[in-house]
């Protein structure tokens, strides 16, 4: 499904155009997808573990918009910044983000669940006003918008590689997974049953933003996935992550390998930014499932209040995607 | 465990002052007193929840600090009011976490073993595989003690077990915890607003005043018209039931 038609029969046979477009752009491209698909939702799902708050994921715990500004000080300090010191940059920066951003709510302790992910918004446009501000300023704005909307479409051989740290993050997240599910159920719970709660919940935070990161140095922000896949396998399959790590990461890739074919195939020849597709059925998915719980189960006030808190969000997080 | 000495400062204010006890093994201790008096941050010392600023806590001969995290947890569990859980776990895995300290994340034939007797001596078999935040507050409370009879430790440390429940649930909950203590013998210390429960239900009161231990005896030491007048500033008379020594205030 591109530009050029590719067949397996002739690939299979040899073809030795093909099979060079097949290595150099189109399997990348996938492989970048399903390692972003199961790295955002991965991600999403144990954020949302340790704070244990529903809303809290990537996009609306500043993780995504402190990669950006890394990525734009790699830019700016080292104009003739590799991928690799690009990513150290972004690492670095996303790590901080979320820490302080956690360690922000740890402090408050707010009483209502929305205000976390809304505080979450704030802090990450603020920092992505300060990204906007210094690109203007420097004129790089041109080069920033490649990691502001995500999208596949630069994808090749050479230049994607990084997303590959996402598998072994993701292992290492399934290994851990017990300690984060007891982190989420509180310090005090943590404590009686001997796991150390700072060090697993920041080094889980860690992983998160680490995943992220590699993928918005690769692919670009690219929002909902880390809120909404974990919240629907939830829903079939509880919070046990031990039990969900599997299903939400295998969903996650689906979701983004079927919202890639649907922005390929709307303009073809040309193509859509995944961004703007996540967006858009990201925030239908999402509405859905706050209706579903409005009618289904004792929680509905719960989440009812909760849900209109993050519809008002959403506009917000549009907005910074758009500009 | 025997504490000496133990003094907590919050903000230059002192909420624990000097308090001394030792708790006598296998039996049930509840803490009283009024608000703010410090039994809850006493509570969170020697569970080691909260750190203490002087004095010392020894359980089973060593300072309660220089316990490994995870060996204290296979011997002293604690529940705070604070678990309001809002995950979708059920009532099994919850169970299982039990057995962490233990096993970590292998859970053995013989972990199951022990986390099928806790749920059997709940008598939560019928919700094992229900989520908890479906449950009702009794049902929840009876999950978490069913984790901590999991975790098999001699001691059980619990913070306000009855609180926001009903009378049946309360009641239910205290039975549980005398049968803690006379069928598994552990060491069950407990805080309680509710006098009567703690006199009934226990063996010792420990009453606290100001950040001070009043009196620490057995219910019948405490539980006078002199002693509870003086901690709780209002008028008692003390009716003896069943054999137990109960108040009424007014």
């Amino acid at each position: 499904m591109g530009v050029i038609d590719l067949t397996p029969g002739e690939l299979l046979a040899g073809n030795f155009e093909q099979l060079e477009i097949f290595l150099i752009s189109r399997l990348p491209r996938l492989l970048a997808i399903l390692c972003t698909g199961i790295g955002m939702s991965v991600a999403g799902l144990i954020m949302q573990q340790l704070c244990s708050n529903k809303f809290v994921s990537p996009t609306t715990g500043a993780t995504i918009s402190s990669a950006q500004f890394g990525i734009l000080l790699a830019l700016l300090f080292m104009p003739a910044s590799t991928l690799w010191s690009r990513a150290i940059f972004a690492f670095a920066t996303a790590i901080l983000g979320t820490w302080i951003f956690v360690w922000f709510i740890q402090r408050i302790q707010f009483k209502d669940v929305v205000m976390v992910p809304l505080v979450g918004i704030m802090f990450g446009n603020v920092i992505g006003g300060i990204t906007n501000y210094l690109a203007y300023k420097y004129e790089m704005t041109q080069a920033l918008s490649s990691w502001l909307v995500g999208h596949f479409s630069l994808v090749l051989k050479g230049r994607y590689e990084i997303v590959w740290l996402t598998v072994p993050l993701v292992v290492l997240a399934f290994l851990f997974a017990n300690h984060f599910n007891i982190v989420g159920l509180g310090k005090d719970f943590s404590k009686n049953l001997g796991v150390p709660y700072n060090l697993v919940l920041f080094s889980g935070l860690t992983i998160a933003a680490m995943i992220t990161a590699s993928i918005v140095v690769v692919v670009g922000s690219i929002s909902y996935i880390g809120l909404i896949v974990p919240n629907v396998v939830a829903m079939y399959k509880g919070d046990k992550i031990r039990g969900t790590l599997v299903d939400t990461a295998l969903f996650g890739a689906i979701f983004v390998l079927v919202c890639d074919m649907i922005g390929r195939i709307v303009i073809a020849p040309y193509e859509l930014p995944i961004e703007l597709i996540v967006g858009i059925l990201g925030s239908l998915i999402f509405i859905g499932l706050l209706f579903y719980r409005l009618k289904h189960g004792r929680k509905a006030i719960r989440l009812g209040s909760a849900g209109t808190g993050c519809c008002s969000a959403m506009p917000n997080l549009k907005g910074g995607a758009d500009q | 465990m025997h504490v000496q000495e133990l003094t907590k400062q919050y903000d230059g204010k002192t909420v624990v002052d000097g308090v001394s006890f030792a708790i006598p093994k296998g039996k049930v201790i509840s803490l009283i007193g009024p608000n703010g008096a410090g039994k809850s941050t006493v509570m969170g010392m020697i569970s080691r929840l909260i750190a203490h600023d002087s004095g010392l806590i020894d359980f089973e001969g060593k300072d309660i600090g220089k316990w490994k995290s995870k060996e204290l947890s296979k011997r002293l569990a604690i529940l705070t009011q604070s678990n309001n859980i809002q995950m979708k776990l059920t009532v099994r895995e919850l169970v299982t976490f039990g057995r962490f300290p233990y096993s970590g994340n292998r859970v053995t034939p013989e972990d199951q073993k022990i986390i099928d007797r806790a749920i059997h001596y709940m008598e939560l078999e019928e919700f094992q595989d229900r989520f908890i935040d479906e449950l009702s507050g009794g049902q929840r409370q009876r999950a978490l003690i069913a984790m901590v009879i999991a975790q098999d430790t001699e001691y059980v440390l619990l913070d306000e077990p009855t609180n926001n429940l009903d009378i049946y649930h309360a009641t239910n909950m205290m039975k549980i915890v005398r049968r803690l203590c006379d069928e598994l013998g552990k060491t069950v210390i407990l805080v309680l607003h509710e006098i009567n429960y703690a006199a009934f239900y226990s063996d010792y009161i420990c009453a606290f005043k100001d950040g001070k231990i009043a009196k620490f005896g057995t219910v019948e030491e405490v539980m006078t018209k002199e002693n509870l007048s003086q901690i709780y500033q209002v008028d008692f008379e003390i009716l003896t039931i069943a054999g137990k020594p109960l108040s009424i205030y007014y």
